[in-house]
């Protein structure tokens, strides 16, 4: 027989006793595991919807709007470039690639198209003080939600158009364009054509597949040779930010502002703000909960453990007798305590992953699977829980007279 | 040599006005396999005097001496220790954990001493044959008699093969024959070389002992 058969024997003789508080501990570890599970599904939600939309966070002039800068109408508005090295020589977290832009409306055979200069990733790394960005451009995009390396530009699909808006441009001529889908259609030019803007010969380097977007209108050429053409100098109508979205959600949009106070930095999660909100509202939730089943349940426990040592005293007092020390006493109890915490943080992951994959649809309408990672924070809670409640009854149990127990009645 | 010895043993519970006197001073000697039997009116210090030789009880001053070594002087750990080798107590409510069997019962003992799972087994198995109750190791105490109930507290006291027996009153609760039954085996223990000191109401089982003293108002009085 070793302690541990006493502790389960002695489980199973008085279970009564034990029902309500194995209930509240497992409950509540079902309800903290539950809600976690959706909220770290709606939370992936959100990260891949933001994902989705390419660059999450614009950095404008003071006075642009965000329709400004999609109508390419800034009426002069600009930014410095600095900013760009600015942001970069931050070492601000959650920057996961950025695209200064200059944007200016152009007219060509008689329409309008956005000639939108850019910067080339090889301008990152011929620059001694943006060499740090290089693995800007290598890093999994918007915290790896989505991966959109290996992706295949040209196919109509969704995965595809997010990979066109983030698609590195990795070099480009002087007198080179990349034109959008619309755009090369209305010029009626293609792949090695040469067209000219403002009196400037360019070719065509590529045309870009169709996004849907304003970008499917936009000429892409060298932001230095737009800036010169059209004798701007070094300004900027934008700088596209993809940032991480959690970062995002834990002040990023704070950090450039603090580093840009002259512009205007906005976040396009407008689109997401239910589902941020719902998830707020689940973080605020579980928090709440673990607050109430730390508090119940420890009282729970804390009550029966109390209530045990009062009822096995005469017990205690005997196994102290036979030569049990204080420690070995402390062990029986410490040890029941665990086995509580372990079967009420398994029993609790079970019953919470199922209540999160079968209500989870309904409450976030997103799907949710298993989180394993969670079973070991419910165990901990669990344990952390049920050995703290029992330290005191404990304590009493190992302190206990064996000489007033045994002389009791 | 002498194996038990008790000098000017005082305890006093309580304090001031509401202080009572469990023992007032108690010298005694016990030689090994000494049969000795304690008996006295009620609170007069029987079950007080047992448990402090059995280091159960610190006495207010005095001392008690087991082979000469002075018990309450002795580390915690090694007067647990003491109890759990040396010493062995048998209850007048047999004190039986009701969820174990009969053969876990006798297995407490010997699990607290640190004895593996199948000597334990071996060990208690022996006892309660030798108790006569080989046929009972899978009852629980719920499901034994009275007196079955007190051979298989008899079989856990024995399971450490402790040198002293302390009994309290080990046949207060139980019926002529099974009081017959007890008193042989402790006699035949005692046979055996264990010394016993027993507290008892019971003069049959009194006349049983080697030698009898009466405790009255916490002092040895014959």
């Amino acid at each position: 027989m070793r302690k541990f058969d006493i502790i389960l024997k002695e489980l199973s003789e008085r279970k009564s006793q034990l029902v309500t508080s194995f209930i509240a501990i497992t409950l509540g570890i079902t309800v903290i595991v539950g809600i976690k599970t959706v909220t770290c599904y709606s939370e992936k939600a959100v990260a891949r919807e933001l994902d989705n939309l390419g660059a999450n966070v614009l950095v404008l002039p003071k006075s642009a709007t965000v329709s400004d800068y999609y109508s390419a109408d800034f009426v002069n508005a600009e930014l410095p470039e600095a900013y760009v090295d600015t942001i970069i020589a931050s070492g601000l977290q959650g920057v996961d690639n950025l695209s200064p832009k200059l944007t200016i409306p152009v007219t060509l055979k008689a329409r309008k198209f956005i000639l939108t200069g850019i910067l080339p990733k090889n301008e990152f790394n011929s620059k001694p003080a943006w060499q740090i960005t290089g693995d800007i451009f290598t890093r999994p995009m918007g915290c790896g939600a989505v991966n959109v390396r290996g992706a295949k530009i040209g196919d109509d699909t969704a995965l595809d158009k997010t990979a066109v808006r983030k698609e590195v441009i990795n070099d480009l001529g002087a007198t080179e364009t990349l034109l959008g889908f619309d755009a090369a259609r209305l010029l009626n030019v293609q792949k090695g054509s040469s067209f000219t803007i403002n009196g400037k010969a360019f070719t065509v380097r590529r045309v870009l597949p169709p996004t849907g977007t304003v970008d499917d209108a936009r000429i892409f050429a060298h932001l230095h040779t737009v800036q010169e053409l059209y004798g701007k100098g070094r300004v900027l109508s934008a700088i596209e930010v993809v940032g991480c979205c959690k970062e995002i959600a834990r002040g990023l949009i704070d950090g450039l502002n603090t580093l840009m106070p002259d512009a205007r930095v906005v976040t396009i999660s407008q689109i997401t703000s239910t589902q941020q909100r719902t998830n707020a509202m689940m973080a605020q939730f579980s928090l709440i909960f673990l607050v109430i089943i730390v508090l119940v349940g420890a009282v729970s426990i804390a009550n029966y453990m109390f209530a045990n040592v009062q009822e096995r005293r005469r017990e205690i007092g005997t196994f102290i007798a036979l030569g049990m020390s204080p420690r070995q006493v402390l062990a029986i109890f410490y040890g029941k305590a665990l086995l509580l915490g372990v079967v009420g943080g398994l029993v609790g992951y079970g019953l919470g992953t199922v209540l999160a994959i079968g209500l989870g649809p309904q409450i976030a309408h997103i799907p949710v699977l298993p989180m394993p990672a969670l079973l070991g924070w419910a165990l901990a809670i669990s344990m952390a829980i049920t050995l703290v409640a029992t330290a005191i009854p404990a304590r009493n149990a190992a302190g206990l007279d064996p000489a007033t127990t045994l002389m009791e009645g | 040599m002498t194996l038990i010895e008790t000098t000017s043993l005082v305890k006093q519970y309580g304090r001031g006005k509401k202080e009572v006197s469990g023992l007032a001073g108690v010298d005694l000697t016990v030689e090994p396999g000494e049969y000795l039997a304690l008996v006295g009116p009620s609170g007069s210090g029987k079950t007080t005097l047992l448990l402090s030789l059995g280091g159960l009880i610190r006495p207010t001053s005095g001392q008690v001496l087991i082979d000469g070594q002075s018990i309450y002087a002795l580390p915690l750990a090694q007067r647990i220790a003491l109890r759990r080798t040396k010493i062995g107590f048998l209850f007048q409510t047999f004190n039986l954990i009701p969820y174990l069997t009969a053969l876990e019962n006798v297995q407490v003992p010997l699990m607290i001493a640190g004895k593996g799972r199948e000597e334990q087994e071996t060990i208690a198995r022996a006892v309660l044959e030798r108790v006569g109750l080989g046929n009972r190791l899978a009852h629980k105490p719920s499901e034994l008699s009275i007196g079955q109930q007190q051979r298989v507290a008899l079989a856990r006291t024995l399971a450490n093969n402790p040198s002293i027996i302390l009994a309290d009153e080990p046949t207060g609760n139980l019926d002529p024959a099974s009081t017959n039954g007890v008193a042989d085996m402790l006699h035949a223990l005692n046979s055996e070389g264990i010394t016993i000191i027993m507290v008892t109401h019971d003069p049959r089982m009194a006349a049983r002992a080697g030698r009898v003293l009466e405790l009255v108002e916490g002092k040895i009085a014959a």
